[in-house]
């Protein structure tokens, strides 16, 4: 190791001792989580709240209330409408006629952040009168952002390319049907919101807590290690009905993992899969 | 940490980048001794098509890193539009979502600071032509945890941004003419 080291960086043995220490006073253990992605947040926080590595040990040791602040900052929570249109595309080819003959629908989106994703999904299931049967679960670990998405009120900055999405996403109605515009904000329509239920729900160490017939998690498990990506998978595999979908980030895939053998591939590209046994 | 049989380059570039990119690797000797990992600013549009068409022009593995995918010498690697990309250790790559950084993502900077604090004196890093100043704090990552940097000389890049940024943040870079970073990659001088 070379002696030099900026300041700003710290090491995987300090990341190891502020998770060990975390996981000892709190109910989360990011143990699992990927190392390099976890302390760069952290870096991130440091520099954001002006602290050093004292300051921060000493505020999880001592401060109360200070782990769940702490967690809300770590996790990454950008997320978009619409993201990756051709997925939803596929999703609605690919798996809404199966989807179509169950007589009700139960949808989780695990690791939905700030509820994008579920009121995407949620638009997409009324364009396909699916949505009346349907009911979404949103779940995180962030209490902060669960709380944003239960409002579902948007920046209207952010709009515009949610809309570029929505339109490459081939749905027949305009975008600006499923909101109302208001002062620099977009609130989405309430048959959208309640159809949806925001929860705090943690992958690494929750349970099973419902039966679904479709689940997506995008872009949440590329932030766990090999061994814990197989632990949420299995929680995955439990909590879907036999032929129910599952869906990953296009950047992550059951290849490599054992499990991939109780699934059917429906889209590789878009990494979207079915139960089979 | 890493040892000596485990080096890595990475290349870094934005806008006019890629023609120079694209000579580089046509210039490559059969046989590498490290792994190469290409990071380019990209719309995530037209994703996977480099790698695709530079795969069957070069004849070569040319690889889009997904989530945890294996570091391994003798592979070109390229990061996939739309995410960070950096190194958990032992030697893997790791994907991250999160904001973009200097307006970019993947950003150059991500990569090569986590990257400098993985390979140490075994990462080298070249910084070409763009229109932004991502890189920059990279490369002096990387000379400080005591790795190689490189940057294409301004004069010879597309958009000099980018190349002069690097240079004033980083202190110890070579800078190098378009010919000579290509003779680099053709006559493994980084094994010298």
């Amino acid at each position: 190791m070379v002696g030099l080291k900026k300041s700003e960086f710290i090491s995987f043995s300090d990341l190891d001792e502020v998770v060990y220490l975390l996981k000892n006073i709190s109910e989360f253990d990011l143990t699992g989580y990927s190392k390099s992605s976890l302390k760069r947040r952290i870096e991130r926080f440091l520099s954001m709240e002006k602290m050093d590595l004292v300051d921060l040990k000493s505020a999880i040791l001592n401060i109360d209330g200070f782990e769940n602040y702490f967690i809300q900052e770590l996790m990454v929570n950008v997320t978009e409408m619409f993201r990756d249109p051709q997925f939803f595309r596929q999703l609605k080819a690919k798996t809404f006629p199966y989807l179509q003959t169950y007589p009700q629908l139960r949808i989780w989106s695990a690791g939905c952040a700030t509820g994008e994703e579920a009121y995407s999904l949620a638009i997409l299931l009324k364009e396909n009168n699916l949505l009346n049967r349907s009911f979404i679960y949103g779940t995180d670990v962030s209490l902060k952002a669960l709380d944003f998405a239960r409002k579902g009120v948007y920046p209207l900055a952010k709009i515009k390319s949610y809309t570029d999405n929505f339109n490459k996403a081939g749905l027949a109605s305009e975008f600006s049907s499923h909101y109302t515009a208001m002062y620099d904000a977009a609130i989405i329509n309430n048959e959208y919101r309640n159809k949806i239920l925001f929860s705090t729900h943690n992958l690494v160490s929750d349970h099973v807590f419902n039966e679904f017939q479709l689940i997506l998690c995008r872009n949440v498990m590329i932030y766990f290690d090999k061994e814990l990506q197989e632990h949420v998978l299995q929680l995955f595999y439990e909590s879907l009905a036999l032929f129910g979908f599952l869906c990953l980030g296009s950047k992550e895939s059951l290849y490599g993992h054992a499990i991939k053998d109780r699934f059917k591939v429906i889209d590789s590209n878009l990494n979207i899969y079915q139960k089979v046994k | 940490m890493k040892g000596k049989k485990d080096n890595i380059v990475l290349i870094g570039g934005s806008a006019g980048s890629l023609l120079l990119i694209t000579e580089i690797l046509e210039n490559l000797p059969a046989r590498l001794d490290y792994a190469l990992c290409i990071i380019i600013h990209r719309s995530s549009t037209f994703s996977s098509e480099i790698e695709k068409s530079l795969s069957i022009k070069l004849n070569r593995p040319v690889i889009a890193i997904t989530d945890k995918t294996p570091i391994k010498n003798g592979i070109i690697y390229f990061a996939p539009p739309g995410y960070h990309i950096l190194i958990d250790p032992p030697g893997t790559f790791a994907l991250d979502s999160s904001e973009h950084v200097n307006y970019a993502k993947p950003s150059i900077d991500v990569l090569f600071e986590s990257c400098a604090q993985i390979y140490g004196q075994y990462c080298t890093a070249f910084l070409l032509s763009g229109a932004n100043a991502d890189g920059a704090r990279g490369l002096k990552a990387i000379e400080e945890f005591g790795g190689k940097t490189f940057i294409q000389n301004p004069s010879d890049a597309l958009i000099e941004t980018m190349p002069i940024s690097g240079i004033q943040e980083s202190r110890l870079s070579t800078i190098l003419k378009n010919q000579d970073i290509i003779r680099y990659f053709s006559d493994n001088l980084q094994l010298s």
